[in-house]
């Protein structure tokens, strides 16, 4: 479904990401694991057009998505739960849903709504308040439904566990687990890298923009020094 | 008391104008963070056309909606031409943008039109009043604020309830999210032009009507003005940009009236001197908003 080769994304001088390539095949579950400052969030940013690439393609579904901006990917299927979240704080809970929805016919997007609604019953009880007011772990909950909203054919999440509480980190990967179970196509950065082979088909291990290691979540796990090296502190 | 009811009036009247032009001035702050200082432009070339318009004996009624129309394109005109091409650069490059658009609209009309004023008759009810009780109330001041509250409803329903509306909120908290939701920047930010513009077009029948006339120089004041208001208000917030062009025309007006006779005249020193105050102990303007940090 998404085959990435020889991406490589510069910040001035410096390149964030090196040569990297990645595959997600449809219905699968992969992780995008390592340690902070290693390019996950530049890879995903960069699939998600916010980055501009220097060199390498992206081809979603067969056609070259390559440096496409953001809405024409969203279009095309692909869609980020951006890292922190980034949910309109002045909007309320259905707003934020409806803007998620925005590329859906208005039809669509009613019955998107009540879908959320259901699978997400926290968000129905703040249906009209502000999403400044959510806590974190409601905040993540909206975050992910906002992206459903669009029906992507791939959904990309970075960090979704990110500075939440140990339950709602359990909250978050249910979701994930939920989603793989539905079908759905993911691809997930995290740092909890351990938690995340749980749950993934595969995963990637990135380390100073470069793709170190692939493998089956299996795999990655049993190999420890893998971890104790590229990892560190997601093994827990 | 009379006086300063009178005054209130006549204050609110000024204001809602200026609250016309400062909400388009936001609604553009918002979606890209430029702060336009070529928005008077668009009085320039409505005046322009109005001018035009009546050398063919059309009358207001038929001006005043052209005046609107031409405000609109004109918006978008200079989108197009200028702002789309520094989309996304720094906040210093749109502003000098938006200055340069400003210079170079007027220098036109210096070189290809003339340097003179241009005047054209005012309609015959705008000098009429009437009274409420030992209030005399100017046609004028009611029908400008009438209209505005009128637009100002309309603009409330529009973000609010249409989609459009919603694009554009979401898109004024955080482009690039909103982007990655499917939000088309070029629908987002031509939509905000075009929604500007009509604001200014109304404002700019107003202030057409009240002026009489129009010169190369004639958007430096309504520009001023609306920028100001939105300073007032808090920059990006669209209600502070409303409250911050009432207050600027309620101050306007009752100082004028309040200041001895030898110093009125200085009213616009004494306007400035107060917002350089309110900045000092209110940095952010009379209502705050948190802006998204753009990446």
């Amino acid at each position: 479904m998404l085959e990435v080769a020889g991406l490589t994304t510069r910040y001035g001088e410096i390149s964030a990401l090196r040569d990297a390539e990645l595959s997600v095949g449809s219905g699968e579950v992969v992780g995008l694991i390592g340690p902070n400052g290693a390019g996950k969030t530049t890879l995903l940013g960069t699939i998600a057009g916010l980055l501009p690439p220097a060199a390498g393609t992206v081809t979603f579904n067969g056609d070259d998505i390559t440096g496409a901006a953001p809405e024409r990917l969203l279009r095309a299927g692909l869609a980020l739960v951006p890292e922190h979240r980034r949910i309109f704080v002045d909007l309320t809970v259905e707003e934020n849903l409806k803007v998620g929805g925005v590329t859906v016919p208005a039809a669509d997007r009613a019955e998107l709504l009540a879908e959320m609604a259901e699978r997400f019953p926290v968000l129905k009880e703040k249906w009209t308040t502000a999403a400044g007011y959510l806590s974190g772990g409601e905040a993540q909950q909206l975050a992910i439904a906002r992206a459903l909203m669009s029906r992507p054919r791939l959904l990309m999440m970075d960090e979704p566990s990110l500075g939440l509480a140990p339950l709602l980190v359990d909250m978050v990967f249910d979701l994930i687990t939920s989603l793989r179970d539905a079908g759905r196509t993911l691809l997930v950065v995290e740092q909890n890298a351990s938690r995340m082979l749980e749950v993934a088909d595969r995963a990637y291990v990135l380390r100073s923009g470069e793709v170190v290691a692939t493998g089956t979540g299996e795999e990655l796990r049993s190999d420890e020094d893998l971890f104790a090296t590229f990892v560190g502190g997601g093994h827990q | 008391m009379t006086e300063f009811l009178q005054n209130l009036i006549d204050g609110f009247g000024r204001g809602s104008i200026y609250a016309l032009l400062a909400l388009g001035v936001a609604v553009i702050f918002g979606v890209m963070h430029l702060l336009n200082f070529a928005h008077g432009e668009l009085i320039t070339v409505s005046g322009y056309v109005a001018f035009w318009s009546f050398g063919q004996g059309w009358s207001w009624w038929l001006v005043a909606p052209l005046v609107i129309v031409t405000s609109i394109v004109t918006s978008l005109v200079i989108e197009r031409v200028a702002f789309s091409r520094v989309r996304g650069a720094s906040d210093f490059t749109l502003l000098l943008t938006s200055f340069g658009v400003h210079f170079v609209v007027s220098a036109a009309f210096l070189m290809f039109v003339s340097a003179s004023v241009r005047t054209f008759p005012r309609p015959g009810w705008v000098a009429n009043t009437y009274s409420i009780g030992s209030l005399n109330v100017e046609v004028f001041d009611t029908v400008v604020i009438v209209v505005t509250i009128i637009t100002l409803i309309a603009t409330t329903v529009i973000l609010q309830r249409t989609m459009f509306g919603l694009a554009l909120r979401a898109a004024a908290a955080d482009f690039d999210t909103a982007r990655l939701m499917g939000i088309r920047s070029d629908s987002v930010i031509r939509g905000a032009f075009a929604l500007s513009g009509h604001l200014a077009g109304i404002a700019g029948v107003f202030w057409l009507i009240r002026a009489g006339s129009t010169d190369p120089s004639a958007g430096i004041d309504p520009m001023l003005k609306g920028v100001l208001a939105a300073l007032i208000g808090g920059l990006g917030s669209l209600r502070g940009a409303v409250l911050g062009g009432i207050a600027l025309g309620l101050a306007e007006v009752l100082l004028r009236s309040w200041l001895p006779d030898g110093v009125a005249s200085l009213t616009e020193g004494v306007v400035f001197a107060m917002i350089a105050l309110l900045f000092i102990f209110r940095p952010q303007g009379l209502i705050t908003v948190a802006h998204a940090e753009r990446v």
